[in-house]
């Protein structure tokens, strides 16, 4: 037979196969050339952080750091870092617990049950993305002044919560809507309760995906800067720190903190890599 | 077994926070920016801010922003998005690194910008070593609006196209393959089948996409204090400036209400744009 009946392509076979080798080649030209466009900026700041705090002033610069960590002590040794950066770690935490435990049950609720309000709630939820949350922390600052929360870790890991709760349950109810119903039944007929049938075969299997939206839920509070400057002032948090002291830090200083910043939130979204794809497939439905 | 009330119970903790936190909030920056502190009423916090010389400044620098970053964004991604779907080996590793943006904070990515183009930066030093410059350019000083304007677009696209991405790309996962397939039985060509079959069915997360973006363009603020200190007033940094320095709560709410009703007009308008019609829904 001289004609061959063709496999059926996938949709995007796009430009890798099936395409002359120049094409090959400008598309693995283009696809380095945006993973330089991503990892150099990242690439120059580590150079700056890396080097002593002379060098960093220096013109020209190296494109290679001097592997000197004085940049690095300065900034942890500054006035006021090593609260900012615990601040900062007690808030995100707070955030983190707060949103998986408002958000995980709500995920489960609408993953599992059809009940009259649920589409009120997926609205609500979906609202909070049409509003820029960070100016609600101007009215809750005179509120908090007046129950007594202004200044404090509790005040403004609320805040932070708001912005990561949505999240939480939106990757929470992905994550239970993957997990058949038919295991929960088997549970039930098997004699356990709805709560054993949750803790013995659900929970075991959610739980990396829950560690992935707690710690999604870490990355928002680590790296909000807004509310937590307008809302601290003795505990600061790191960014909030970073920006009331930008117009008058020496610039080795920006530097180490801008990547002491980066350096959780490339871990973090290293280990979440996965859910990412998974929490926006189901939010757009 | 199955109890009426349960799921109520399971959404009240998240209902509660939603509605104490995000709804009376909300509710509440309306008041301060209306009323004094004795509880009149009044429109005098709105034209103080109005006319205030910072006010038109602001509002356009945050718009141009806007209008600079998201459509060039939006197309970035599309492109990003369709070449993660044609790569064999390696899609993995590429999207990590696409998506490694996604973990840096506005602020954090102003500084990184700023390592370039402040004056001892790596630009500068570029430019030295190719022979343009002598001295040091002050790239970012108030006399090169232009040029600091460039940089936070540069910052802002080189951030936040990753959240684009990857409600993209998760977007793309969920088109079934068969459409397309269809569409090259009958004769579609790459470029058909792509502004035919995917861009439509890619329009609930375009929209979802393009509203988290435009809202997150007129929240704009620590990258343009990293780049541009006071040199380039946006609307967040006003908001910032009347809240934490000039202590004036019922202005900085003026601001804040401004901000919130481009926000709302642009999320309705976006979703009237790319509505997808009742019966086309997969």
């Amino acid at each position: 037979m001289s004609q061959q009946i063709q496999p059926a392509k996938v949709m995007f076979d796009g430009p890798v196969h099936g395409r002359s080798p120049l094409h090959k080649y400008i598309f693995t030209g283009v696809v380095v050339l945006l993973c330089l466009w991503v990892l150099v900026p990242i690439y120059l700041l580590a150079v700056n952080t890396l080097s002593s705090p002379e060098d960093v002033n220096a013109f020209p610069k190296s494109l290679f750091p001097d592997l000197n960590t004085d940049s690095v002590s300065f900034f942890l040794n500054f006035a006021g870092v090593g609260q900012a950066l615990w601040s900062s770690v007690k808030v995100a935490t707070v955030t983190m617990v707060l949103s998986i435990l408002a958000g995980a049950p709500a995920g489960y609720a609408l993953s599992r049950f059809d009940f009259t309000g649920k589409s009120t709630f997926r609205v609500l939820v979906l609202m909070t993305r049409a509003f820029p949350l960070p100016l609600l922390a101007l009215p809750l600052a005179v509120m908090y002044i007046r129950i007594g929360l202004d200044d404090s870790i509790l005040g403004l890991a609320l805040v932070h919560t708001t912005l990561a709760l949505p999240f939480a349950v939106l990757i929470t109810y992905s994550l239970f809507s993957g997990i058949p119903i038919e295991l929960e039944e088997a549970a039930w007929t098997l004699g356990c309760s709805r709560l054993q049938a949750f803790q013995k075969v659900i929970f075991p299997l959610v739980l990396p995906g829950i560690a992935a939206s707690a710690i999604f839920a870490f990355v928002i509070s680590w790296n909000e800067v807004f509310a937590a400057a307008v809302l601290t002032i003795e505990n600061r948090t790191l960014p909030a720190f970073l920006l009331q002291s930008l117009s008058f830090a020496p610039l080795h200083l920006k530097f180490a903190g801008g990547a002491v910043l980066v350096l959780p939130a490339l871990i973090f979204i290293f280990l979440v890599r996965k859910y990412l794809f998974s929490m926006w497939g189901i939010a757009n439905r | 077994m199955y109890s009426k009330s349960l799921p109520y119970m399971l959404l009240l903790p998240a209902t509660l926070f939603l509605c104490i936190f995000f709804i009376y909030p909300f509710t509440l920056v309306a008041w301060q920016a209306f009323t004094t502190d004795t509880g009149e009423f009044t429109s005098s916090f709105f034209q103080e801010m109005a006319s205030h010389w910072k006010f038109n400044t602001a509002l356009i620098n945050t718009l141009l922003l806007a209008l600079a970053v998201v459509p060039f964004q939006m197309a970035l991604a599309i492109y990003m998005a369709t070449l993660v779907n044609g790569m064999k080996r390696g899609r993995d590793a590429v999207l990590y690194i696409w998506t490694i943006p996604l973990g840096i904070s506005d602020l954090a990515a102003g500084l990184i910008w700023l390592a370039i183009f402040e004056q001892s930066g790596f630009l500068n030093s570029f430019l030295h070593t190719l022979g343009v410059v002598e001295q040091p350019v002050g790239f970012l000083g108030y006399e090169n609006k232009g040029i600091i304007f460039l940089a936070i677009v540069l910052a802002e696209i080189w951030r936040a196209t990753s959240i684009v991405l990857v409600i993209l790309v998760a977007g793309m996962g969920l088109i079934p393959k068969e459409y397309a397939e269809a569409a090259e039985v009958f004769g579609a060509s790459r470029w058909q089948r792509f502004t035919r079959v995917t861009l439509p069915m890619l329009k609930p997360s375009l929209q979802t996409a393009m509203i988290l973006r435009v809202i997150l363009a007129f929240e704009v603020f620590a990258v343009v204090v990293a780049l541009g200190g006071t040199n380039l007033p946006v609307l967040m940094s006003e908001v910032f400036t009347w809240q934490y320095e000039l202590r004036d709560a019922h202005v900085a709410a003026a601001y804040a209400l401004v901000i919130l009703a481009i926000s709302i007009a642009f999320t309705l308008l976006i979703m009237w744009a790319l509505r997808v019609p009742k019966g086309a829904r997969v």
